[in-house]
């Protein structure tokens, strides 16, 4: 078991054709992921990476029966991509762009929320379920299937939780990175939801940073729902107020969004909580 | 990052939504203050030095004058200076602007914001009848006098939305259908333009009832700016710390700190991860630097560059998760980066990540002064050692 994606997972990717697409798409392929094609405007009828290119997402899922779909368009197009993805009956959306304008997220959110369409991102390393579906950008070769779920607002940091619990043999369920940004797409708690309900995840990694309070309400949520144990590491507790951290998420404002605030929620809500990164794998060991 | 814009151009913006804003211009010389000067009615006129910090009255920046010379006298002084507010850093902001407006006989002062709320992901209005102080130290101590409702996206703001506010702040008369005005127009403005934050503060009330934007703050999603021209040339860099704005023109995530350790990592997380790992050490981090997806040795060789002219780096601390990209290649960039940055200071490096291994050994054979480390913590406690001149 996993959440969200597995084996049997069917994904297109907008974007197909470009650079991005291309490569990622590739090494998706590769690991075994069914990408059963691509939309490309003005494409249609090609063929890429040996999959057929499509003009529109709706045919796109008329021929292929795909229920997901990755989007590497570029930001000034991305609410007219998700949208056009959410319009043809994709169920989850996976957007990898960065840079997309406020304005367009709190409309594409309330869009997608309305239809129950799930999307992770804007602004991730996409999704991962190790042995069975990559559909992102990273390297697919850290992972090991495995127990611990991982959710993560950032990229590489999510690297760093999977290799840990690759090298100490507890490999992953399913690794989902929410993004960087302000308005994201899935939650912490949607994806802690899931590992809850989910047999094969027998521990969870919680990966935060600055800004906001989404690992806040993750906290309040864990107390009440989640029977697994947690691991959390927050980052950003030398980072100073009213400077964004490269993710446009990360930056504490107004006194909100602190490192310790976060932390201290979280130990609350009983998460075991590492001050190092370096230690997510070891004390995941150590609860199970 | 959210761009920032003066105050005079806060206000240029209400006044084409028309939102009520007193009789002013921005001057960039003496003469042309003069001028300003004789063009208004009032004698007496208010000068505010144009700088992208709050605090300004309390720093000095703001004047009442009431004749020729000493408005010269003032323009003169704050023209070309550092403005140095509780709000900037040390050294201040340099003042190229001052804006010279009529005074406005002020009843009381009420306060009035807008930003994208991300817990109901939603835009929210936030007002107080406690104008003209710090917002923070109103929700502080008296939290029950800030007023919000949120904006539904895909609706805008509902008039009785703003009565209902206005009548919570004690408004009558004219002023309830002033303030719906008001806030339907600032909302406008906001979604147009692509702001992230309207700050009002203060609106006050004049003597006649009326109501008047008398200071104007807003930030700009930057992320929108492609499609915002106009606001685009708003832009002052002079406002900035010179670094990041170098680092922003190749791409670089760069945000300048205390410390005395440089760092250049790959992905925001762990560059923040980074610095919080220096700090556990015993060091502080001299910067916050993410070199992005790609560590290519342009790249590389370019963040170098930003992260040596801060003259407190000591130590340099890379730190690169190699994912699609392998670490040898990785080594290979950041060897011949150093090689012609030609820089004397311990460059300490954790490669993890693929072929990480070949890669070290290049950094450790490359003859240059390169340490490379395998664990993180490690890398951070030698880096920490050794910016403290220790072996």
């Amino acid at each position: 078991m996993s959440i969200l994606v597995n084996k049997d997972t069917k994904a297109i990717c907008q974007g197909f054709t470009g650079a991005q697409g291309t490569l990622h798409c590739q090494q998706g392929i590769e690991y075994g992921t069914q990408i059963v094609g691509g939309v490309t405007p003005g494409k249609g009828g090609q063929e890429h990476l040996g999959k057929p290119v499509f003009n529109t997402v709706r045919e796109a899922v008329a021929q292929t029966g795909a229920t997901t779909s990755i989007i590497f368009v570029p930001a000034p197009f991305c609410k007219d991509s998700i949208l056009e993805a959410s319009d043809a009956g994709i169920e989850l959306i996976i957007t990898i762009t960065e840079g997309i304008p406020v304005k367009d997220m709190l409309e594409i959110k309330q869009i997608i929320d309305a239809k129950g369409v799930k999307m992770i991102g804007p602004n991730c390393p996409g999704i991962i379920t190790p042995g069975e579906c990559k559909l992102g950008i990273m390297p697919g070769y850290i992972h090991m299937p495995g127990k611990v779920g991982i959710v993560s607002r950032s990229g590489t940091l999510t690297y760093e939780a999977v290799n840990q619990t690759t090298a100490l043999g507890l490999g992953q369920s399913t690794c989902v990175g929410i993004g960087g940004d302000p308005i994201p797409g899935m939650s912490f708690i949607d994806v802690l939801q899931m590992f809850e309900e989910d047999p094969a995840t027998e521990a969870i990694a919680m990966v935060g940073e600055i800004g906001g309070s989404s690992e806040e309400l993750a906290a309040a949520y864990i107390k009440e729902h989640v029977s697994k144990p947690v691991v959390s590491y927050i980052a950003g507790v030398t980072a100073p107020p009213g400077k964004r951290m490269g993710h446009a998420g990360a930056i504490i404002s107004g006194g909100e969004g602190t490192a310790d605030a976060k932390y201290a929620a979280l130990e609350n809500a009983g998460v075991k909580t590492v001050r190092s990164p370096a230690e997510i794998g070891q004390m995941l060991k150590s609860v199970l | 990052m959210n761009m920032k814009v003066h105050e005079y151009q806060a206000k240029e913006l209400f006044r084409q939504v028309g939102i009520r804003v007193p009789q002013g211009k921005a001057c960039r010389s003496v003469d042309e203050a003069i001028n300003v000067y004789s063009d208004l009615s009032n004698e007496r006129v208010i000068v505010k030095a144009q700088v992208h910090a709050g605090g300004r009255g309390k720093a000095g920046g703001v004047r009442v004058v009431e004749d020729k010379n000493t408005l010269a006298d003032f323009v003169k002084q704050m023209l070309g200076s550092q403005l140095v507010t509780y709000q900037n850093a040390p050294d201040g902001q340099p003042v190229n602007q001052v804006l010279i407006e009529e005074p406005c006989d002020i009843e009381s002062e009420l306060y009035l914001s807008a930003i994208v709320d991300r817990n109901s992901q939603r835009v929210v209005f936030m007002a107080s009848s406690e104008g003209g102080v710090e917002i923070e130290t109103v929700a502080e101590n008296t939290p029950e006098k800030i007023f919000k409702f949120s904006v539904e996206t895909m609706v805008g703001v509902v008039p009785y939305q703003c009565r209902e506010m206005a009548f919570k702040l004690g408004l009558t008369g004219k002023q309830i259908k002033q303030f719906t005005d008001l806030v339907t127009r600032l909302y406008h403005l906001f979604v147009q333009k692509d702001l992230s934050m309207v700050e009002v503060n203060p609106l006050v009330i004049d003597k006649s009832g009326d109501l008047v934007c008398l200071d104007g703050k807003i930030n700009v999603d930057d992320n929108a700016l492609y499609r915002q021209p106009e606001l685009r040339e708003y832009h002052d860099s002079t406002q900035e710390d010179e670094l990041e704005n170098r680092a922003q023109q190749h791409d670089l995530s760069y945000i300048s700190l205390d410390g005395s350790i440089g760092c250049m990592v790959n992905g925001a997380g762990l560059a923040m991860a980074t610095m919080d790992l220096i700090k556990l050490s015993g060091g502080e981090p001299a910067n916050f630097l993410d070199v992005g997806g790609s560590a290519t040795k342009e790249r590389v060789k370019e963040a170098f560059k930003i992260i040596l002219a801060d003259p407190n780096v000591k130590a340099i601390l890379v730190n690169i998760f190699g994912g699609i990209v392998r670490c040898d290649l990785i080594a290979d960039g950041i060897i011949s980066a150093v090689a012609e940055i030609e820089t004397e200071l311990p460059v300490i490096v954790r490669l993890e990540g693929h072929n990480a291994t070949i890669g070290n050994q290049r950094l450790e054979e490359s003859g240059l002064n390169i340490i490379a480390c395998e664990g993180f913590a490690q890398a951070a406690a030698s880096a920490v050692k050794l910016s403290k001149g220790e072996k």
